[in-house]
């Protein structure tokens, strides 16, 4: 199968749902312009014309409840930001019109849109251009949040969360807009709510989401050859979560570690903690772990941010300890060739 | 992507005759702020100032203007696009640049990096980079000013794009309706990032219009005209000082070089060359340059002498951002609170 980026996988997806379907629209600061939204909506305006395709004012707010508007009368809009940060104005319509439209009209209207926002992360994105706040959003009865890792997972998600007669929230991590992956073309689809085993392991489970994920196999890549079999559950949706999948996963291995991009505090990842230990306690062979950004604001001198972040070596660290076993996890940063601020030589800043 | 959106060029000669000790004032504040941004410009590639960083090169002479208008005491607030004002109101130097290669002499000690500056001595209370961000920020100054009776002008910088955004029309009908001391500033380079105004708001409309129907006095100039935005400035904050209430000042200016980041990007697409090159040709700082030099209010000895002080003050502002120790990352976990 051909190999496309992260970034393609979700422009094919767009341009697929827009060539099914002409109800769906794609709109959002810059969705047109040269860059595309880092090659995400490269193309749409060509292919499917201005009045489906477009660029809007900078009013967040005011344009998400547009979405719900049009969202009512048969149209299915797809919202792009460039940071979740920026969206952070327009959480009145998010959270008491479009999270809450089906329930408190007896069921009457859904409110199928989905709102596309990206995680930023390094290059000094600092406070306000770097927030996952998954959990805020997942917090609020009524959203879907999805949180693809992998360039298959972010097309067929996004299919679906087009095709969803509800409100989604589809979150990018910036650092993953350039991975590769295999992904089938035409119309493919994977369902919302269904988390994936990356790989099966034995010892321990981690469950991940997004960029977490892409830490957690370098982790785990290591620990094999450490003789540490980790079982790894993507969760591709944090709400609805698979709740299934990561109490078997956790059943079969007795151990929990749970990743966020988040902060630790009030975090999906806690929730996973909590609700494992209520549900399995008596099948886990110790207390579950997390491992989830500081309770802090991100800083932004790259002196600030060295070690800000949870990396492969701090999950391998945590599962040796868990396991009790002695490695030397330090070399997993010694063999990383790029500043720990980008996630690769291809990202030179600065956005 | 739609096709252009020719910003419009103002016509005509800058309006000289200021006197020379506020012209040249106004020369040097933006030659200072130039050197400062093309020596950013020029070695961000180095890959050390390792945070997003948005230049004003072409838009300082309503920085210039503005600053000169305001007294030190006063407050002043900004955006993602900062450094012009930070320094036209006085911010220090070398703290902007060392926060900007993330040092621990950064006026926010590497926390806050270029969109987040901040000096107080100066009156500057802070740059944000969430577009309309600080527009009410500022209005609570200004509410303060009143409540603690100081007669100070609490002034913000915005773009076009800011305008858009809801919190605009609250915090400017709030300080309206209040008669607040606020000095709105809106810098129309006619773009949001890659998108014209004409994909954003509707033709034929103008950003003082709809800015004074919202129940204040609203006006607009050609913001490479530092002298005539000095004068604006200095008239509103007069009547501002006088109790009249809040006003608004459009000026029209241009961004010469990308949206975030060092380059130049009239290739891309989403503008032309011509469009940069007629701005170009109005550069705020040669206008002023030749309009002194014109009537022999200056004299080119006095130019170069300018050039080569604000130069030799960068300099040292950069040696010293390079000098600086980095925070030790401990203090990435301090200060959430008091
Ligand atoms: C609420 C919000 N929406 C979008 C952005 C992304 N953004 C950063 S700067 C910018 C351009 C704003 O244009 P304008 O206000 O005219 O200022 P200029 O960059 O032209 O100085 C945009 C859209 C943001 N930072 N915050």
């Amino acid at each position: 199968m051909r190999s496309i980026s992260f970034a393609q996988a979700i422009n094919e997806a767009l341009s697929e749902a827009m060539r099914q379907d002409e109800r769906v629209i794609c709109y959002g600061l810059g969705v047109d312009d040269p860059k595309g939204v880092f090659g995400t909506t490269l193309g749409l305006q060509e292919k499917f014309g201005d009045h489906r395709v477009f660029d809007m004012p900078t009013a967040e707010n005011a344009m998400t409840g547009v979405a719900i508007g049009a969202s009512l009368n048969g149209i299915r809009p797809v919202m792009t930001h460039q940071r979740l940060d920026f969206f952070l104005l327009a959480m009145d319509q998010l959270v008491n019109n479009a999270a809450k439209w089906h329930y408190m009209f007896g069921g009457r209207r859904s409110v199928p849109i989905t709102i596309r926002l990206i995680l930023g992360r390094g290059w000094g994105q600092g406070p306000t251009h770097s927030q996952n706040l998954q959990a805020w959003f997942a917090h609020i009865p009524g959203l879907k949040v999805v949180m693809p890792t992998t360039a298959e997972d972010a097309k067929g998600l996004l299919l679906s969360s087009i095709f969803d007669e509800n409100p989604v929230v589809f979150l990018e991590h910036r650092w993953l807009h350039n991975v590769q992956g295999h992904v089938p073309e035409g119309d493919f689809r994977i369902p919302i709510g269904k988390a994936h085993v990356v790989r099966e392991g034995a010892d321990v489970t981690i469950v991940s989401m997004s960029y977490m994920t892409i830490e957690a196999l370098h982790a785990m890549e290591f620990l094999e050859k450490n003789g540490v079999s980790c079982e790894l559950v993507d969760l591709r949706t944090v709400s609805p979560l698979d709740w299934d999948t990561v109490f078997n996963s956790v059943k079969k291995t007795g151990r929990l570690l749970a990743l966020d991009t988040g902060s630790a505090t009030g975090s999906v990842a806690g929730e996973i903690v909590a609700r494992v230990s209520m549900g399995l306690w008596s099948s886990l062979k110790q207390a579950p772990r997390r491992l989830a950004m500081p309770d802090f604001p991100e800083p932004t001198s790259p002196a600030l941010t060295q070690g800000f972040h949870v990396r492969a070596e701090h999950i391998a660290r945590e599962v040796a300890e868990m396991l009790g076993k002695a490695i030397d996890h330090g070399q997993i940063a010694a063999q990383r060739k790029h500043p720990h601020d980008v996630p690769g030589n291809w990202f030179n800043g600065p956005f | 992507m739609n096709q252009r959106n020719p910003s419009v060029i103002p016509a005509g000669l800058p309006s000289g005759g200021a006197p020379s000790s506020q012209a040249k004032a106004l020369l040097f504040s933006m030659k200072r702020i130039r050197a400062v941004e093309e020596t950013i410009a020029s070695r961000y590639n180095e890959q050390k100032m390792r945070c997003p960083t948005h230049l004003s090169i072409g838009q300082e002479g309503i920085a210039a203007g503005v600053g000169l208008a305001l007294n030190r005491d006063d407050f002043m607030m900004s955006t993602h696009r900062a450094h012009a004002h930070y320094l036209a109101k006085g911010g220090n130097l070398p703290a902007m640049i060392a926060e900007i290669y993330g040092k621990v002499t950064g006026c926010c000690r590497g926390k806050g990096g270029s969109m987040h500056l901040v000096d107080e001595e100066a009156g500057f209370m802070g740059s944000t980079a969430i577009v309309g961000n600080t527009i009410p920020v500022a209005v609570g100054l200004g509410l303060s000013i009143k409540l603690r009776n100081t007669n100070q002008v609490s002034c913000v910088f915005f773009g076009d794009g800011a305008t858009e955004e809801g919190v605009f029309y609250e915090s400017v009908s709030f300080a309206a309706l209040k008669k607040l001391p606020v000095l709105f500033i809106c810098e129309n380079n006619f773009y949001s990032v890659y998108s014209p105004l004409r994909v954003r708001q509707p033709e034929g409309r103008k950003i003082h219009q709809l800015a004074g129907s919202l129940g204040l006095p609203a006006s607009h100039g050609d913001g490479n005209d530092a002298v005539r935005v000095y004068d604006m400035a200095r008239r509103a904050v007069d009547g501002i000082r006088r109790g009249a209430g809040p006003q608004f000042l459009e000026f029209t200016t241009y961004r010469w070089r990308e949206h975030c980041g060092p380059n130049f990007d009239n290739d891309i697409g989403y503008r032309t060359e011509d469009e940069y090159l007629a701005w170009k040709k109005r550069d705020p700082i040669v206008m002023l340059q030749e309009s002194l030099l014109g009537d022999g209010r200056a004299t080119r000895e006095e130019l170069d002498g300018m050039a080569a002080t604000a130069q030799a003050e960068v300099d040292g502002a950069f040696a010293f951002a390079g000098q600086s120790p980095f925070p030790d990352p401990s203090e990435a976990y301090t200060g959430v609170f008091k």
